[in-house]
């Protein structure tokens, strides 16, 4: 053995070097279906948007509505709660971010009803801010939904969405 | 289970083999001595191990796409063809897969007939092996009704009336296997849950089959016993490790135009129309692989005779080892029998053709002259020609034909005392 360690690679040694990585490039590809075939499929993708009519909510008044089987709060605030949102200083935020940037039409904010702890259903008008309230840990979050008390780490998500008109918002 | 006692060399190594053996039972499968003559026709017990764990893989992926309802199963199967990523590679390996499984099960089964490994001392693995072959039959025969098409359905509507033919009981059993008065939801749910433990037991069974084989060791194309280890063997690993894999890249090659350029070729198109219990289609067959035993039941006038003569092919299978009263292992040494063979691969492939034709006219007379002379073979022909036939001269050892003898010489008289014997 000796001997050889100390030889240059031979053909045998390419050759088997060659192989197994042919193999194990054979192997990659054969297990890669077998992998992704848990991803969501094309059924599934098909639902990545949804429409909602706003039309009907009033000020104050929030709905819930699906989306890729999350629940979506579209919540139509008050000048009040705007007003409160806005007024905050982002040095006391754990998750820093602007209302103004959360909510582009102020009387509208759109956001994953999903709680950043872990994934609990917030209850609306609840809690220390009199907004989301989490009953599974005790996250307090604000009229613009951001954390500001609690386990939770980071704000509630905005999820990408458009007003196609003044009553139709599209979610995804 | 080896000859040679193992010692793992590290420390970690021993202090867990002491308490669970695994490394010895490695180092078993690793040293284990085969014959060194073994041909290509061997390579087939490594294949199907490969199938096998393809078939629980992908079936297991199935499962998870799968519904079991009678109303929501057909529309899965097209879910799975058109929306699952890679879905329809996945159910097409899993389709062609068992196509590919039975191709190499017969060839495997058909080597042991050739080369006489059911015969002493490997009835057990024989009889395990051909257990296996039926926990197969009812596994395929159940996968296929699961996309719930029209073949899905009538095949089942056949197969379980099969039961019918029972004297006295048939109707109740019928029933009972049904879950109500025909092929219907409750049906499909339990052949989808047997259909998921079934190849379970297949591997417990696979387990059982190896170990049974690595008592005596394996039979060799010259079908005599050798001294194992000697000169007559090489170690499992690399020697066959490296052969099978060649032959299953080879097998895979011819899998994979199955799966990629005629995935349907196999199959029948009827099945891509949804189960109708109102109307049976025009010409129903089984899978190819089912297709010898289906002639056999439809060339027997009588229903329940054509049952019992169906279940007695797969029988008189089980009792080979007895039927066949020939000493010698290899038909390269049986001359008389090496014809009989050809014969009756012959007819199991005639059998197989006439079972896909409609059972009339010509084909069903040759169905009928081929069924009688499949029984003939393993009931007059096998028994007889063990007794009358003159064997040619058995070598001492694998090596002799070419060195000139065997460096055993215990094992050399051994084999020449059995041939004297002859």
């Amino acid at each position: 053995m000796s001997d050889s360690d100390k030889k240059k690679p031979n053909r045998r040694d390419f050759i088997l070097t060659a192989t197994t990585a042919a193999g194990a490039v054979g192997v990659g590809a054969a297990v890669w279906p077998l992998v992704d075939q848990m991803n969501p499929d094309a059924s599934v993708k098909a639902l990545a948007s949804t429409e909602v009519d706003i039309s009907s909510v009033q000020p104050g008044q929030s709905i819930t509505v699906i989306w890729r089987g999350k629940p979506v709060f579209i919540k139509r605030r008050t000048q009040d709660e705007i007003d409160s949102a806005r007024a905050v200083d982002l040095s006391e935020l754990k998750h820093p971010e602007k209302d103004e940037d959360r909510a582009k039409n102020p009387e509208w904010l759109v956001m994953l009803g999903v709680c950043t702890h872990l994934g609990c259903v917030p209850l609306t008008d609840k809690g220390d801010y009199n907004a989301w309230f989490c009953p599974c840990h005790g996250s307090h979050y604000d009229t613009s939904g951001r954390i500001r008390k609690g386990p939770a780490p980071t704000n509630m998500e905005v999820p990408k969405y458009e007003f196609v008109n003044s009553n139709t918002i599209k979610i995804g | 289970m080896s000859d040679h006692e193992y010692t793992p060399k590290s420390k970690v190594g021993k202090w867990f083999n002491d308490r669970l053996p695994l490394l010895t039972l490695a180092n078993h499968l690793t040293d284990y001595p085969t014959p060194k003559n073994l041909n290509y026709w061997w390579t087939f017990g490594g294949i199907l191990t490969f199938c096998l764990i393809t078939q629980i893989i992908t079936g297991i992926i199935l499962g998870m796409h799968y519904v079991a309802h009678a109303d929501l199963a057909f529309q899965s199967v097209e879910h799975i063809m058109r929306d699952v990523n890679y879905g329809w590679l996945i159910r097409y390996v899993h389709a062609n897969g068992a196509s590919m499984f039975f191709l190499a099960v017969y060839i495997h089964i058909f080597r042991s007939l050739y080369y006489g490994s059911y015969k002493s001392p490997r009835e057990v693995i024989w009889i395990i092996g051909m257990l296996i072959y039926f926990l197969m039959m009812a596994t395929a025969f159940m996968g296929y009704v699961l996309p719930w098409g029209q073949m899905s359905f009538w095949g089942a509507t056949v197969i379980t009336n099969l039961f019918s033919a029972i004297p006295l009981v048939g109707d109740s059993i019928t029933t009972w296997l049904w879950g109500g008065y025909s092929v219907d939801n409750p049906t499909l749910t339990r052949f989808f849950s047997l259909h998921y433990l079934f190849p379970f037991l297949i591997l417990g069974l696979v387990i059982l089959h190896i170990w049974a084989l690595h008592v005596p060791g394996n039979n060799n194309p010259i079908g005599i016993d050798i001294k194992k280890p000697s000169k007559d063997t090489v170690p499992f690993h690399p020697y066959i490790v490296i052969k099978d894999l060649f032959a299953l890249l080879i097998f895979l090659i011819i899998f994979a135009f199955f799966v990629f350029f005629s995935p349907n070729i196999l199959g029948h198109a009827d099945n891509y129309i949804e189960a109708n219990p109102l109307v049976t289609p025009a010409h129903i067959v089984p899978e190819w692989y089912l297709l010898p035993f289906y002639a056999i039941l439809r060339s027997v006038p009588d229903k329940l005779l054509g049952v019992i003569a169906m279940f007695a092919a797969i029988f008189v299978l089980v009792i080979l080892p007895w039927l066949d009263t020939s000493k010698v292992r290899s038909t390269v040494f049986r001359p008389i029998y090496k014809q009989f063979y050809w014969f009756l691969v012959a007819d199991v492939l005639i059998l197989g053709y006439v079972g896909a034709m409609p059972a009339e006219g010509l084909y069903l007379l040759i169905a009928r002259v081929a069924t009688a002379y499949y029984f003939a073979h393993f009931l007059i022909i096998l028994p007889f020609l063990g007794m009358k036939e003159k064997t040619t001269p058995l070598p001492l050892s694998i090596t002799e034909p070419v060195l000139g003898g065997s460096t055993d010489m215990a094992m050399a008289r051994n084999n020449r005392d059995f041939k004297e014997r002859l």
